[in-house]
Formats: structure tokens, C-alpha cells, sequence
């Protein structure tokens, strides 16, 4: 190989930035496959919890330009799928909004017409959509979500609890929340005599194949899913939902090319959410801040048809040294759309009310909570009993302090005016696991021509793009422009889908691997008629020896106004311990989306379940407050040297998701500090000051 | 959505014609909220007349020292023009606390004024809503209402046709009914005027109906007549993100001082009722009295007390009376430095 300057590790702008920002790159609504496309607009279900007494679809059917319109009477059966996802096989309706029928048409306004003419007549009975404590049915799942163990305990919590000097016992709420990415998911569907063709938004093409071929009874080689540019997904897009089921069951039945696309207020029920939570957090202490035992119980909900468990006390887990320590998991079966991924599900809810109670224990001590933290820092992981891999928690503390000028900080709450603003600063730790998942990768070799490397990875607009032409780019040697890429496609190499903060620890080794191949081979010179080879990577023997972990900390500062109760978040710090950092401009474009999404979900997001009725009542961006620009104050963002070659090859680790781990206590606790008021169920909106 | 036609007229005249013909059209201002409805399938309208280059959309002076606003004014232009911040900071203040800088580049001042409330079930066709489908009862007050009103609702329980607690919720109104603009009409007899207190209507029996307006009544313009004393004027709009967010209450203000007595005053606050909600009970209790705290306090407590909140809109009530007291006594303390 021939030296090169590396890519890997550079401030390298998106390469798929200029044609993105022409419009000249598709969408997957945007594919135009030159035979016309037919519209598909779904008719949903008002009622949440009851069954379809009957469907009159003749007035739709009568509107000219409407080609079918599929119910549950008439649509084709579909494969075992479809006891997870309701798909019109049957009259029963599990949740409001669920599809009951669905309109293909010429034009998608004539579709969405004929949507208000099909007669529904439902059976309903009252909704149970209300999470609680109290509930009688709470369950515990087998496992919770990425296979982690339901309920973990050592030694004897209650009884250190009781005999320790200090202890908080407090209860957090987080809401429902939906992800909501800018473009909205939408699947283009035909079927070539047998083979099913999709150009689908979602965040892996194989994610989906298992569902979509088990649901219409095809081959893997009967599927071919194209997806190359996707506008965000947070975990909506990681699975198959509905609408791609019913767009290629109207493909089926039209025999044309389908596009659907869901309205914003359909990925309101359609395509997941995060589970509400209500987390008991107790802690024991000794006067000095030693941590002597850690409770984390948690109650979350999921739906009747596909259970969801969320990991949410997974992080407990392994944060804090302390010798007596639980959490549990209990899930309600409530009659709600079901859940699903969103932005490090488990950790963003789990870790506010973890790190809310370290700041409630840090007030109780008279302790500086940057301290206490530090003070309970373990040398292994306090579970699993295995080494760290990495662990630099204690590096973003200090040099997170040092940045935000946390130093001679009044731990004293209510005491800072501005005006009419009260003003604090609060402070909280974040952590997200390191894994990698099983993934290939090709690459084409033809002396005096870019090499060709493809790999069934995805961009969800995190910039994965550019990151692996870099690390394709260091890893043959040879300049970026060298190196042409293929992603987003199911007839690509198999690889992991964009979820987990996996992508780069899962892609990057495998696209090494395949290079070192061509290498140990070829040494530099690639044969005349050229060679193609191929490179795997996977989970190795450091998933069971080791435990590995982003870490990193929240500084916030919070103005609230008392007159009015808004709040103001002028500035935030984030310092976070990644592994190697490929690519320093979209590194902190993710964890400053990380870190707005925090601030997001500390003051404003929220789904609003109407409990008699049993809808997301708050179902559009108007309703469903996301951070807007103003809200964003001067966000501070830096890393820690750190290399994890313990980990993968490439040392990296999992930056989409750590960015809003955390950051939502950090805010809550600010607000404490502020006002020297808890508030202990997010959002902190204006209404709750005046409670 | 339905389908529909979509006419242009020559002059406002030629448009109150077209629309006279058609009991289900309706005029097209800038479309940001009329078009959203028709997607969602909650306005049906089977032609649209497109009115936003055809009224004024000049601001002009009148005799007494006010401004004449054409309709077709968008609400970016009315923001920045001069005379508007310096005569009426409230009124430019309001126009910037609403909606996105693309929208109030699109959205009109006729158009503004007669936008649909944000009522999360009048905007579902699948929800009960009296306003939008008579008589089917009101799911806002069972269900989500934190933003609704608690004055001058109609809550006769979910299943009355006459329950309505929705709230208006343009900016601009509460603004222009806090200086007792007039808005003139032209409809199929001629114009008329009708006063900003006049305009929107309380739900009462009837929560279909938003204003006192007729079918076919074409906007023209808006007359803020001349107050002096509006330079010393805010409007503060309290909501749930630092922008472009509907307010949650606001508060538009004006006040004369003579030395450290209330000569006369001028309040209005929105988010709080059906209509632009003027406070005739604080304004009658401020006036002639003196300008304190306490004073303030008790004129917005005297006006808060005929509030009726739902449980989830009970913050409402302090919220409004602080931010009133707050927003008099920064006025009260403008006027004096
Ligand atoms: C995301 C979003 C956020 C917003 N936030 C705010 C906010 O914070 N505060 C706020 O005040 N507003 C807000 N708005 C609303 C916005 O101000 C209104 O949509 C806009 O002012 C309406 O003006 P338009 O010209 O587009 O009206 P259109 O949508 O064209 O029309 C609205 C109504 O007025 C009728 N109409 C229009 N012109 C006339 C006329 N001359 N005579 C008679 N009838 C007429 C139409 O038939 C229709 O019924 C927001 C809107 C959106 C979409
Ligand atoms: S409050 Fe008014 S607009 Fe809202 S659902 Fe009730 S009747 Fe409809």
C-alpha cells in the first residue's frame, strides 16, 4: 500500500451534501420508475379498542380513478407476520388509528378522497390505555429489548437501604414521545412477475427482509429493497411497520407501482413510539457520598398485538459501584399502537431518572454531584464483573467542569437572579453501550479504476456516507475519490441496520476486513482483470470479556422566568468518551442533534394520550413540540483522546445515540438548582410552575 | 380533500359576487391555515376565490392619526413597517411572536384574523367537535384541553352540542382588539364595519360559528384608530417553546400614566377564551388608580376570578394574572425612566 494522508480522523464534509442540497439524490417517494405510480391512502380506525362490524366501500369505489379499495374481507393473507403487525387480516381493531382499509387510486388527492367515503362500522368497548403503578396486570417480559435480562439484583437492597445513613426515594415520569424524522416514511412497491421491488425509507434494507418475505410467503432472492437516502429515522425506521406491508399487498392486488407515504399525523400511530415510563429510584449512602445500594424499578408500557420492553434500567446497571443493587422491568399491555425504538431507547428515559436521583442524593449529602459521581466510580463493570474495555467517565466530568466553568459553583438551589429570571447549572453523566453486529462487505478491484465497495449499510442522514468512504478510503490506501460506495440495498452484502450506535463499529471492520483480504492477497497490485473480494466482522470474544461503553457529561445552565414559568436553556456543555473519532464534523453534528433531542425531551415532547378515547391526541408538529432553533442556546461540544482497539480494529464507538443520554437531567437539574423546584414528570413545560 | 375549483375576481366586488353563488366556497388569503384544513379534510370547500392580491395591501394613514391596514397586508410587511412599531409596538410585537417568518411572509391580515382555532379534535375528522361536525359533542374537554380556554366557554359536558372550550388563537386579534380597531366588510349589500369587539363571538350556543361575519363577507381592511399613549404599549405571549408556538396566554397592553396614577389603560389577553379576551374588569378597576404592583395585582385577580378551568388548564389562571402584572409594571417602569 502506498502512504496516503488519512481520512479517517479528518473534518471531511458530507460528500453526499451538495447533491442532497440540489434535490438530486431521491427519497424513496421520490423514485420515478417511469411506468405511471398509483397512490395508496390508508383509512384508520378512530376506535382503540373494539372490532369491524362492517365496511360499505362502494362509494369509494365508485369515485372515478379509484382502483381498489382492500379491507379486511378482501385483502390477501399474508404470513404469520401479521399477528405482530395488524395488517387487515382480521376484523379486530387493537389500537385507535390502526389501518381498516385502504384505498388505491390514480392521483393521491382522488385516494385520499375516497379515504372519507368507505363506510366503517365499529364495535368499541372503553379504551385501557392508562399506565400505572397500581395496575394489577403488570408483567415481567422473558427478556427486554437487545436480549438484556429482565430484572437484575445483588445482594440485599432493602436491608442496605435501611441501614444506609442517607437515601433518596423518588419516582420519575417521562412521557410518550414520538420519533418524528423529517421525512416522512414512504414506500414505493411493484412486483416483476414474482420478485417484490421496493424503494423504501428505513434504516436497513435486510432489517426488513425477514418480515416482508415471511409476510407474503417469497424468497430473500423474491425481495429486493433499495434504499440509499433516508431524511431520519431515530429507531421508526429500524423495523417493517405497516404501510410497507400494505403497499405491497396493493401492488399485489393492482398489479402497478404503489407509493404510499404516510401523512405526519400517521407516524403519530403507524410506525411506533417510545413507551411513557414511571421509574422508582432509591439510593443509599454513607455521609461521605459511597454509594451502598441502588434500586431502579421501572413500569413502561407496551400493546396487545407485539410486546416492546424497553431496557430502560440497563444503564443502572453499570454506571455506579455500590454492593447492594436492582432493577426490574414491568410492562402493562395497554391498547396502544406498539412501541418501538427511539433515540437510545432504554438510556434517554432510564438515565434521567438515574442521574435526577444522583443530583437529589448530591442535595440531600450537601455535595458537589460532579463529585459524588466520581466518588462512586467503579473499576469494573459492577454487574458483569468484567473489565472495562474503556471507561472515561471520570475525564468528562473534570474536563466538562473545566469547560463550562463549573468550579466555585453555589450548590445552594433558588438563590441566583437575573432580573426577573431565576438561573442555575446542573450537571449529569451519560453512557451508551459499544457493540458491534454481524456485517459483510464487497470490494471490486480493477487496476487503474476506483475500487467498488459495497456494503448493505445505511445513512440516515448521520453521514455514514462520507465515514465509510473514509475508512474505505485508510484502508486501501489510496485518496478518497478513489473509492466508489454502495449502500442501502438488500441485493448488497448483509449488513446490521442503522440502530444502536452500531454502524461504524459494525461497517468500518468489515470494509477493513475485505481490504486486508485484497491485501494479504494482492499486496498493492490489483490484477489486470481485476478481483473481487469480500471481509466479515462481528461480535468477537470481547462481548463476553469485556464490558464496553461510551461515557460522557452534561453541563447545562437553565433561566426560569417566574412570572411566567418558560424556560430557557442558554448553554450546554457535552464532553463524551467515543472511541476514535472518524470524521470530527458529523462526530459533532451527532451529538449536538443528541444533545438538542435531550433538551427536546426535557422541555417539550410529549404525546398526549386521550384516555377515553385512547388516540395520540397531540398528533402534528404544531401540537407535538420539538425543540425549534431558538430554543437551542450555544452548545458546547468536545471528545477525550480515547482509542477502544480492545474493542474493534477501528477503535471507534457508537456516537448517534450518547448525545441525548443524559442530557435531559442535566437540564432537570439545573431547574432545580434555578428554582429549588423538582420536577419530576417531563417535559418541564411553563404549566408546571404553577402547580 | 375534496375537490375544487379555484377562481380569481378583478375586484373585491366581482369576488363577494362570486362567493354570493356559493354557500360551500370560500376565500383564499394566503392559504396557511385555509389549505392545511382542506388536507386534513376539515374545510370542504367546493371553490376557492382567491382574495390575496386583490384587497389592499397598502397600510395608509388616516385622519385621526391611526393606520388603515389593507387585508391583503401580510403580517411580515405589517411587522415592519414603521409607523405600525412606532404608534403600536404591541401590534408589531404580536405579529412577531406568531407563527414562522415564511408564514408571515404568506399569511394576510384579513386572513389572520379569521384563522381556525388549534383544537386538536376540531382538526381530526375522526373526533367528536361541535365546531366541526355540529352536534357531535366536544372531545377537548375530556380529553387533551391544556391549552384551551377558561373564560367564556360553553362546557355543558362531552356530549352537549353546544360544549365548546377551543380558543382563538391568532395574535394579531388580541393586539387589534386591545386598540378597538374596526374592520370593514364588504359583503353582497355594501360594506359595513364592524368593530374588533364585535368580530369574534363567544361559543355560546352555537360553537360552530367563530365570528359574527356572513357567509360571502369579504375583509377588506382594518382601521386602528389613533391612540397616543399605544407607544408605550407590549404585548407578551407566553408559550411552550421560546417560538413558533401557539400562545399558551398572552397579554397585550397599553397604559397612560399621569405621573404615578393610571390615566387610562388598555388590556386584552388571548389563549384564554374563544375570542380575544378584553379585560374590561381590569382595565375599569386600573383606571383613575394608581400604578402598583399591588394595584396591578388586584385589577388581574378581579379579571382571572370569572375564570372556569378544565383540569388540565388551571395553570392558566395564575399564569395569565402574573404575566398581566408583569407586563403592566414594565410599561409602568418604561413610562418613568
Ligand atoms: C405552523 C403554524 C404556526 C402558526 N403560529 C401562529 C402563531 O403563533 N400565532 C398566530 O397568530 N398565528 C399563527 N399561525 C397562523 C397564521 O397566522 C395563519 O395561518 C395566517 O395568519 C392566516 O392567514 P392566511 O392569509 O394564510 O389565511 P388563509 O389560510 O388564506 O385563510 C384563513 C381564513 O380566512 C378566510 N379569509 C382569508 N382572507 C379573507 C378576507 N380578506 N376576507 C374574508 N375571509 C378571508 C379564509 O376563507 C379562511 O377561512 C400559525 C400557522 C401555522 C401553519
Ligand atoms: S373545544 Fe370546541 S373545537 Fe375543540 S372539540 Fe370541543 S367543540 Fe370542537
Amino acid at each position: 500500500m502506498t502512504t496516503t494522508e488519512r481520512a479517517v480522523g479528518s473534518d471531511v464534509r458530507r460528500i453526499d451534501g451538495p447533491d442532497k442540497v440540489r434535490g438530486r439524490v431521491p427519497y424513496a417517494y421520490e423514485h420515478e420508475l417511469g411506468a405511471q405510480s398509483v397512490f395508496v391512502a390508508i383509512v384508520q380506525s378512530p376506535v382503540a379498542r373494539g372490532r369491524v362490524t362492517s365496511i360499505d366501500a362502494s362509494a369509494a369505489e365508485a369515485v372515478p380513478g379509484v382502483l381498489a379499495v382492500l379491507t379486511h374481507e378482501n385483502a390477501p393473507r399474508l404470513g404469520d407476520v401479521a399477528e405482530e403487525i395488524l395488517v387487515l387480516q382480521s376484523p379486530v381493531v387493537q389500537y385507535a388509528g390502526e389501518p381498516v382499509a385502504v384505498v388505491v387510486a390514480e392521483t393521491s388527492e382522488v385516494a385520499r378522497d375516497a379515504v372519507g367515503r368507505v363506510r366503517v362500522d365499529y364495535e368499541s368497548a372503553d379504551p385501557d390505555v392508562v399506565l400505572s403503578v397500581d395496575r394489577d396486570d403488570l408483567y415481567p417480559p422473558e427478556q427486554l429489548m437487545a436480549g438484556f435480562e429482565t430484572d437484575s439484583v445483588i445482594g440485599d437492597v432493602d436491608a442496605a437501604l435501611a441501614e444506609a445513613p442517607v437515601t433518596v426515594d423518588v419516582v420519575y415520569e417521562t412521557p410518550n414521545q414520538h420519533n418524528n424524522p423529517i421525512e416522512m416514511h414512504a414506500t414505493v412497491a411493484r412486483w416483476d412477475g414474482d420478485v417484490l421491488r421496493m424503494w423504501d425509507a428505513n434504516q436497513g434494507p435486510h432489517n426488513l427482509v425477514p418480515v416482508i418475505t415471511e409476510a407474503f410467503g417469497i424468497t430473500e432472492d423474491q425481495l429486493h429493497i433499495t434504499s440509499p437516502y433516508v431524511g431520519g429515522a431515530f429507531g421508526s425506521k429500524a423495523y417493517t411497520h405497516v404501510h410497507q406491508l400494505l403497499a405491497g399487498m396493493a401492488a399485489k392486488v393492482t398489479g402497478r407501482t404503489v407509493k404510499l407515504e404516510l401523512t405526519r399525523q400517521q407516524m403519530f400511530s403507524l410506525v411506533g413510539h417510545r413507551t411513557p415510563t414511571i421509574q422508582r429510584l432509591r439510593l443509599g449512602a454513607r455521609p461521605d457520598g459511597t454509594l451502598t445500594a441502588i434500586s431502579h424499578e421501572v413500569v413502561e408500557h407496551t400493546s396487545q398485538n407485539a410486546e416492546f420492553a424497553e431496557q430502560t434500567a440497563t444503564a443502572t446497571r453499570l454506571m455506579y459501584s455500590a454492593p447492594a443493587r436492582r432493577t426490574t422491568h414491568r410492562l402493562a399491555k395497554l391498547d396502544v399502537p406498539a412501541p418501538t425504538i427511539m433515540r437510545a431507547p432504554g438510556e434517554a428515559p432510564g438515565m434521567y431518572a438515574l442521574e435526577s436521583a444522583m443530583d437529589e442524593l448530591a442535595a440531600e449529602l450537601g455535595m458537589d454531584p460532579v463529585e459524588l459521581r466520581l466518588r462512586n466510580e467503579p473499576d469494573r463493570d459492577p454487574e458483569r464483573d468484567v473489565p472495562w474495555s474503556t471507561r472515561n467517565l471520570v475525564a468528562c466530568l473534570t474536563q466538562g467542569a473545566e469547560r463550562f466553568g463549573w468550579a466555585g459553583r453555589d450548590h445552594r438551589p433558588g438563590v441566583r437572579e437575573d432580573g426577573r429570571w431565576l438561573v442555575g447549572t446542573g450537571v449529569a453523566a451519560a453512557t451508551y453501550p459499544t457493540r458491534r453486529r454481524p456485517s459483510q462487505a464487497r470490494i471490486e478491484a480493477v487496476a487503474g479504476k476506483p475500487y467498488v465497495v459495497s456494503i448493505d449499510a445505511s445513512d440516515i442522514g448521520t453521514g455514514a456516507w462520507t465515514t465509510l468512504t473514509q475508512i474505505a478510503a485508510d484502508a486501501l490506501g489510496v485518496p478518497m475519490d478513489q473509492v466508489r460506495l454502495r449502500i442501502g440495498d438488500s441485493r448488497l452484502p448483509q449488513a446490521s441496520g442503522a440502530g444502536g450506535s452500531t454502524g461504524i463499529t459494525s461497517w468500518g471492520p468489515a470494509i477493513m476486513a475485505a481490504a486486508q483480504e485484497l491485501h494479504d492477497r494482492f499486496g498493492g497490485q490489483v490484477p489486470a482483470d481485476g478481483v473481487t473480494v469480500t471481509g466479515s466482522s462481528g461480535p468477537g470474544d470481547e462481548a463476553e470479556q469485556l464490558s464496553s461503553h461510551a461515557f460522557g457529561a452534561h453541563f447545562a445552565e437553565v433561566r426560569v422566568d417566574r412570572d411566567t414559568g418558560e424556560v430557557r436553556v442558554p448553554r450546554m456543555t457535552g464532553v463524551f468518551a467515543v472511541g476514535r473519532v472518524i470524521n470530527t464534523v458529523t462526530a459533532r453534528s451527532q451529538l449536538l442533534g443528541g444533545m438538542t433531542m435531550g433538551l427536546s425531551m426535557a422541555l417539550h415532547e410529549e404525546s398526549v394520550l386521550d384516555e377515553r378515547r385512547g388516540h395520540y391526541a397531540n398528533h402534528d408538529l404544531a401540537e407535538y413540540h420539538i425543540a425549534a432553533n431558538a430554543d437551542v442556546g450555544e452548545v458546547d461540544i468536545a471528545w477525550v483522546d480515547e482509542v477502544d482497539d480492545a474493542h474493534n480494529p477501528l477503535g471507534a464507538k457508537g456516537i448517534g445515540e450518547i448525545g441525548i443520554v443524559g442530557s435531559a437531567a442535566a437540564i432537570g437539574n439545573a431547574y432545580w438548582h434555578a428554582t429549588g423546584r423538582r420536577v419530576r414528570d417531563l417535559p418541564i413545560t411553563p404549566d408546571k410552575w404553577f402547580r | 380533500m375534496r375537490e375544487f375549483r379555484y377562481e380569481k375576481a378583478t375586484d373585491p366586488a366581482g369576488a363577494v359576487a362570486l362567493l354570493a353563488d356559493a354557500p360551500e366556497g370560500a376565500y383564499l388569503g394566503g392559504g396557511t391555515n385555509l389549505v392545511d384544513l382542506m388536507r386534513l379534510g376539515v374545510a370542504t370547500p367546493d371553490v376557492l376565490v382567491d382574495v390575496r392580491r386583490l384587497t389592499s395591501d397598502q397600510v395608509e394613514e388616516l385622519p385621526d392619526g391611526g393606520l388603515r391596514i389593507g387585508a391583503a397586508v401580510p403580517n411580515a410587511d405589517l411587522a415592519a413597517d414603521l409607523r405600525v412599531r412606532q404608534r403600536y409596538p404591541l401590534l408589531a410585537q404580536a405579529l412577531l411572536a406568531g407563527a414562522s417568518g415564511q408564514l408571515r411572509n404568506r399569511a394576510t391580515t384579513g386572513g389572520n384574523l379569521l384563522q381556525r382555532t388549534r383544537c386538536t379534535y376540531f382538526t381530526d375528522t375522526t373526533q367528536p367537535c361541535n365546531k366541526r361536525a355540529p352536534g357531535s359533542g366536544c372531545g377537548a374537554v375530556t380529553g387533551l384541553h391544556r391549552n384551551h380556554a377558561v373564560l367564556g366557554a360553553t362546557d355543558e359536558g362531552p356530549d352537549s352540542p353546544h360544549t365548546c372550550v377551543a380558543t382563538h388563537p391568532s395574535d394579531l386579534a388580541v393586539a387589534l382588539r386591545a386598540l378597538d380597531a374596526e374592520v370593514r366588510v364588504l359583503g353582497r349589500d355594501g360594506e359595513r364595519t364592524v368593530a374588533m369587539a364585535d368580530l369574534h363571538r363567544l361559543p355560546g350556543e352555537d360553537p360552530a360559528r367563530d365570528t359574527t361575519l356572513a357567509h360571502g363577507e369579504l375583509i377588506t381592511a382594518i382601521d386602528v384608530p389613533g391612540l397616543p399613549w399605544a407607544v408605550r404599549s407590549r404585548y407578551r405571549k407566553v408559550r411552550d417553546r421560546a417560538s413558533y408556538a401557539f400562545a399558551l396566554i398572552s397579554v397585550a397592553a397599553a397604559m397612560d400614566l399621569d405621573g404615578s396614577t393610571v390615566r387610562d389603560v388598555r388590556i386584552a389577553l388571548g389563549g384564554v377564551a374563544h375570542a380575544p379576551w378584553r379585560a374590561t374588569v381590569a382595565e375599569d378597576a386600573l383606571r383613575g388608580g394608581p400604578a402598583t404592583e399591588e394595584a396591578f395585582t388586584a385589577a388581574a385577580e378581579a379579571e382571572l376570578a370569572a375564570a372556569h378551568p378544565l383540569p388540565d388548564n388551571a395553570f392558566k389562571v395564575p399564569m395569565a394574572t402574573s404575566t398581566l402584572v408583569r407586563t403592566l409594571l414594565q410599561i409602568s417602569a418604561e413610562a418613568r425612566a
